[in-house]
């Protein structure tokens, strides 16, 4: 089953209006799915993850209700018909 | 979220553009400078340090540089004044993968010269030099600076390690001055290939030896076109002028009530007068005494006035940060600060008198102003050009630029224009 990822609404201007996305294919883990993500909405990478590859420090992402943080980072295993959610932490002034 | 407004500016209209820690704005007269209509905000929420406008080739371009804790730093930029905003898909200013470095922040962005009309640079943090010799379509890292020796030993200042001021030099395409916080000022003469620290009698009060080579807090250096040898500098602690290029600097604080400073600009056709607002430091960072004191001079720095007709002289500790003051190019010159307060100040002549443009703003961190169609008669050399030039070189700079029409289509397929957020 392709797993989906649900994203928020700055996001989505990105994704052709959309908050909820299917990956195709069968990502083994939150990288391999970030991968395929960048394949069909190339312009959600920059805002995701930066120059170097890492995870920007204000975004969160959860396989299921799991944060990755806590987890295996962008290695987290995702289970085929998980939900992977991006969204921005709690931040600014 | 606020209602967004837009303004629409006609030749000989004045604009001015503020960046705040919530926003843009636009702001638009005629050259009576007067009343003022209020665009924006754009990039609503984000942190905006850097904006230019880019009127070469008949443009009249928007940039700004919209930060966001959570999504990063991207350029986005407007041919409408805002109405119509082009953020790309991908990020255009970022640092190369083998640098390891991550970009912060956007702290200055500078459109070339006249006569290299489609160049542009961009200052940011952690501190480096970018180029685009594409009018701003793909951008890189000018490598002679990047890798510069003295990199490992600068250090943040208080703002994070930021590149804030670019001064391409008036007459000489090879030559650029730049200003980092906390390295100092730079200034290259092979075009960015080298670059040598020019901070020679300024001093850093905040280090054992007061005078290195470089580590100087400098906070803004300005240059007039028709003078291009002299330079002014507004340093943490420390006000000074340099008569050749910048290989020596001179004390100028005379008859200040503070040498302690963050921003400075040069008028726009008398070479000998340079605007300052002095901030008492180091710990309060506000205006001295409570007044809002434009300072003024005449004589390269021989002397200074203070400007306060309109400025409040009770209660008012302001701070005016380094990007935040601007002139335009009419004559008499429009001056503009804005506060942290979220006050944006205009003077339309000269700065003899001043009055509030707008106040209730986000803490404002980035004021720049234009005289739109401005054919040129009225610009500092450096914006006319006056030979034929070749910009700073970076990889980028290695395939000359594409016309703008070829520049435009690729804006469409690789970014998103959509209606102001």
């Amino acid at each position: 089953m392709p797993i989906t990822v649900r994203i928020p609404t700055y996001l989505a201007s990105f994704a052709g209006g959309r908050n909820l996305l299917a990956i195709s294919g069968s990502p083994a883990t939150v990288s391999e799915a970030l991968t395929a993500l960048w394949q069909e909405y190339p312009g959600l990478r920059d805002r995701i993850v930066d120059e170097q590859g890492a995870l920007r420090q204000h975004i969160n992402i959860f396989v299921g209700d799991e944060a990755i943080r806590f987890a295996e980072g962008l290695l987290t295993k995702v289970p085929a018909d998980a939900e992977v959610l991006i969204v921005p932490a709690v931040s600014g002034g | 979220m606020p209602k967004v407004k837009h303004v629409s500016a006609k030749n000989g209209d004045v604009i001015v553009l503020v960046g705040t820690m919530k926003g843009a704005f636009v702001l638009r007269s005629n050259k009576a400078r007067k009343k003022w209509d209020v665009g924006g905000p754009y990039s609503i929420g984000a942190p905006v340090y850097a904006m230019a406008f880019d009127q070469r080739q008949g443009r009249r371009r928007l940039w700004w540089a919209q930060q966001s804790f959570q999504w990063g730093t991207v350029l986005c930029s407007s041919d409408d004044y805002g109405k119509t905003v082009t953020e790309p898909e991908a990020y255009s200013v970022k640092f190369p993968e083998e640098s390891k470095l991550t970009l912060k922040n956007i702290w200055q962005i500078t459109p070339g010269r006249n006569d290299d009309p489609d160049t542009l640079y961009c200052g940011v943090e952690p501190a480096a030099l970018f180029e685009s010799r594409d009018a701003g379509q793909t951008w890189s890292p000018v490598e002679g600076l990047l890798n510069h020796p003295h990199r490992p030993k600068w250090q943040p200042g208080g703002g994070g390690l930021c590149l804030h001021t670019i001064v391409p030099d008036a007459t000489n395409p090879r030559r650029m001055m730049i200003a980092i916080s906390t390295a100092g000022a730079y200034r290259t003469d092979d075009g960015g290939a080298t670059w040598q620290a020019r901070n020679n009698g300024v001093r850093a009060e905040f280090l054992p030896d007061k005078h290195p080579e470089f580590g100087q807090c400098v906070h803004k250096v300005v240059q007039h076109g028709d003078r291009p040898e002299r330079l002014f500098l507004q340093n943490h602690w420390g006000l000074y002028r340099s008569d050749d290029a910048g290989n020596s600097w001179k004390d100028i604080a005379n008859g200040v009530p503070s040498d302690f400073g963050f921003c400075m600009a040069a008028h726009p056709h008398d070479p000998e007068t340079v605007y300052i607002v002095p901030i008492e430091s180091d710990q309060y960072r506000c205006t001295p005494e409570g007044k809002l004191r434009v300072y003024r001079t005449k004589n390269a720095g021989e002397s200074w006035e203070p400007l306060t007709r309109g400025l409040p002289q009770k209660n008012a500790n302001e701070t005016v940060l380094r990007d935040a003051l601007a002139t335009d190019t009419c004559d008499p010159a429009g001056v503009y600060f804005g506060t942290r307060s979220g006050k944006v100040y205009g003077s339309s002549d000269d700065g003899k008198s001043w009055h509030v443009i707008i106040e209730g703003l986000p803490a404002v961190v980035c004021v720049k102003a234009a005289w739109v169609g401005d054919d040129g008669k009225n610009l500092p050399r450096r914006h006319r050009g006056t030979e034929k030039s070749k910009a700073v070189k970076s990889k980028a700079g290695k395939s000359r630029s594409a016309p703008r029409k070829k520049a435009s289509a690729k804006s469409k397929s690789s970014g998103r224009a959509r209606a102001a957020r």
